[in-house]
């Protein structure tokens, strides 16, 4: 067993999940019989291999530039509202499920 | 003339001479829909004022006597995943049941701009995390083929509803198999394209360094003709890649004698079931019969293609499921009394149970003390993976491969055991990893009558080859 019961509980809160007593057995169940397929990793030697985030690392990047000029590809004028219009209000505001005629409404964040 | 069995071309010229009009293109399809999707379960919302208003202007171009866009009246479905306007998008999610886009996915903006006719949106695994589409919050959708069986996920509504003529044609979402898996398990054609070849912009992200939106279609040219449409950089999405767009279906006619396909020992063994095993062989040998020099390749890090996928998709979902907070958009859990107690609540309710392991699993993977160990190691092995490809791609113009291990299994059988249900996408897992282009196309069934797919791999952004030997295969 890799993972605990603590372990769960750890990284529930880290997620922001709350989970049940029930859906934290079953979890601990499947996490550690997950964990336990994905330790076939280990039989690898990547000590000098690079890691890989993005396959347009690959493609796009101009290896011979510095920092962000190599990512060039990905880059476009900054310009206010250059791509798109930002959303009116109301647009912004309609899928909420509480607000004002402003501002997402949400519980009391400080007590005082 | 059947109006629902069309492909694209016929469609469009259907309504171009006026043998019928779009209106009754469309009509005909939700007759269908009516008739069929009670017991398939392939569509979560129809769009129809949205899809007659289109129609009709559609119609109006073809009595002027103009000359129609690319998909013009061509019916589709588009997988719940991807945003439309003023249409609800769920994303197989409680969580985003009621929510209602601002703006369209660039794929979705693209179709209605080529004249395509959105009849609504696909159900599938909720947040497109299945190989079942058994994880719809809704319902599950069941194979048109055989009624006891799953169409394979996650893009399982956009398989079955093209494989029960219901739409011809729709969009899907491939993330580690999920446009290819289900077309396998459907009988019908599902592409992969590169990564970056498509924008995702309105699609709902799940893991976004593998994440792809490619076409389900009937037929392989249909297949060309939607790619080509959907495809090219994009502003609006980062990572969409400015490479010039061939003319795919002009491709499509070029001779495939002479071509070296590879086959990759790695795919055939120890769990291949023996009738998916030859039907896959029956079709390297008529491959080859066509002229193409079949060449055994190796692709020797396979094995961990599984582990290394499921750290890397699920540490992504963590970090962008975690948007749904129940402030701005998504489902807000009632009577609750401090900030953090709705989110927790609202995520607790919104969510369905693959959904909160993925980000349980990504969640442990990135945390401290963990991430070199797990998240890191994973970055490398896909470097490995990726150079699997190629090493293999220096011998061979394409590979050819199983798109599944099984032929569609039955609902309930996996639900259980999550891991195996994962190991359902051990030959599809890879493309997305190394970001190379993958299409299923049918190639005979099992004696059961069940469909099995032929996978063939590309080069990046050489989609032109794998439409080309695909399209050869499926006219022999």
């Amino acid at each position: 067993m890799k993972v605990t019961d603590k372990d769960v509980a750890y990284v529930a809160d880290l997620a922001n999940l709350e989970l049940s007593d029930q859906e934290r057995a079953g979890m601990l169940r499947d996490l550690n019989s997950i964990l336990e397929y994905i330790d076939r990793l280990n039989e690898l030697d990547t000590s000098r291999v690079p890691p890989m985030a993005q396959v347009s690392d690959r493609y796009g990047v101009d290896e011979s530039k510095q920092v962000s000029e190599r990512f060039a590809y990905a880059s476009r004028e900054d310009v206010v509202e250059g791509l798109r219009k930002s959303l009116p209000h109301e647009e912004a505001l309609a899928n909420a499920p509480d607000a004002d005629e402003q501002f997402f409404r949400v519980p009391k964040v400080i007590e005082r | 003339m059947n109006l629902t069995s069309l492909t694209i071309d016929g469609a469009r010229s259907a309504v171009q001479e006026r043998k019928t009009t779009a209106l009754a293109l469309a009509e005909a399809h939700y007759a269908r829909i009516k008739q069929e999707d009670g017991q398939i379960g392939a569509f979560l919302t129809l769009s129809k004022e949205r899809a007659l208003e289109q129609a009709d202007r559609i119609d109006r171009m073809a009595v002027e006597g103009k000359s129609l866009p690319p998909l013009g009246g061509v019916p589709v479905g588009i997988k719940d995943v991807m945003s439309t306007r003023g249409l609800r998008t769920t994303a197989g999610s409680k969580i985003l049941e009621h929510y209602i886009p601002p703006y369209d996915c660039t794929a979705v903006a693209r179709l209605e701009a080529a004249g395509a006719i959105v009849l609504g949106k696909m159900n599938c695994d909720e947040f497109a995390m299945g190989s079942s589409n058994e994880n719809s919050a809704y319902h599950p959708v069941r194979n048109p083929r055989d009624l006891s069986r799953v169409p394979g996920g996650s893009s399982g509504g956009s398989a079955a509803a093209v494989a029960a003529d219901m739409a011809v044609f729709t969009l899907g979402s491939d993330t580690g198999g999920s446009i290819r898996q289900p077309a396998s398990f459907c009988g019908v054609v599902g592409l992969m394209p590169t990564y970056g070849r498509v924008s995702r912009y309105g699609l709902i992200a799940f893991a976004s360094s593998l994440d792809h939106i490619g076409p389900l279609a009937k037929k392989v040219k249909d297949a060309a003709i939607v790619l080509r449409t959907i495809a090219g950089r994009d502003p609006m999405d980062a990572n969409s890649a400015n490479v010039p767009v061939p003319d795919y279906t002009a491709e499509l006619e070029k001779p495939v004698r002479g071509m070296k396909l590879g086959v990759p020992k790695e795919y055939f063994g120890d769990g291949l079931d023996d009738e998916v095993r030859h039907a896959v062989e029956s079709a390297i040998d008529k491959l080859q019969n066509l002229g193409c020099e079949i060449v055994p390749v190796s692709l020797p890090h396979t094995p961990y293609a599984i582990p290394t996928y499921y750290l890397i998709a699920t540490a992504e979902a963590s970090s962008n499921l975690a948007r749904y907070d129940g402030v701005r958009y998504s489902h807000r859990a009632r009577g609750v009394k401090t900030l953090s107690e709705m989110y927790r609540r609202s995520r607790d309710e919104g969510f369905g149970a693959e959904v909160k392991r993925r980000i349980m699993l990504g969640t442990y993977a990135l945390s401290a003390g963990y991430y070199d160990a797990y998240y890191l190691k994973a970055q490398k092995v896909r470097t490995l993976l990726t150079r699997d490809f190629d090493e293999a791609f220096r011998k061979v113009d394409a590979i050819v491969t199983p798109t599944s291990p099984t032929a569609a299994f039955r609902l309930g059988e996996k639900s259980n055991d999550p891991l195996a249900m994962y190991l359902a996408d051990i030959y599809t897992v890879t493309a997305d990893l190394a970001g190379i282009p993958g299409i299923s196309i049918p190639c005979g069934q099992t004696k059961e009558k069940l469909p099995v797919g032929l996978q063939i791999l590309g080069r990046h952004f050489d989609e032109s080859t794998i439409l080309r030997l695909a399209h050869a295969y499926e006219q022999a």
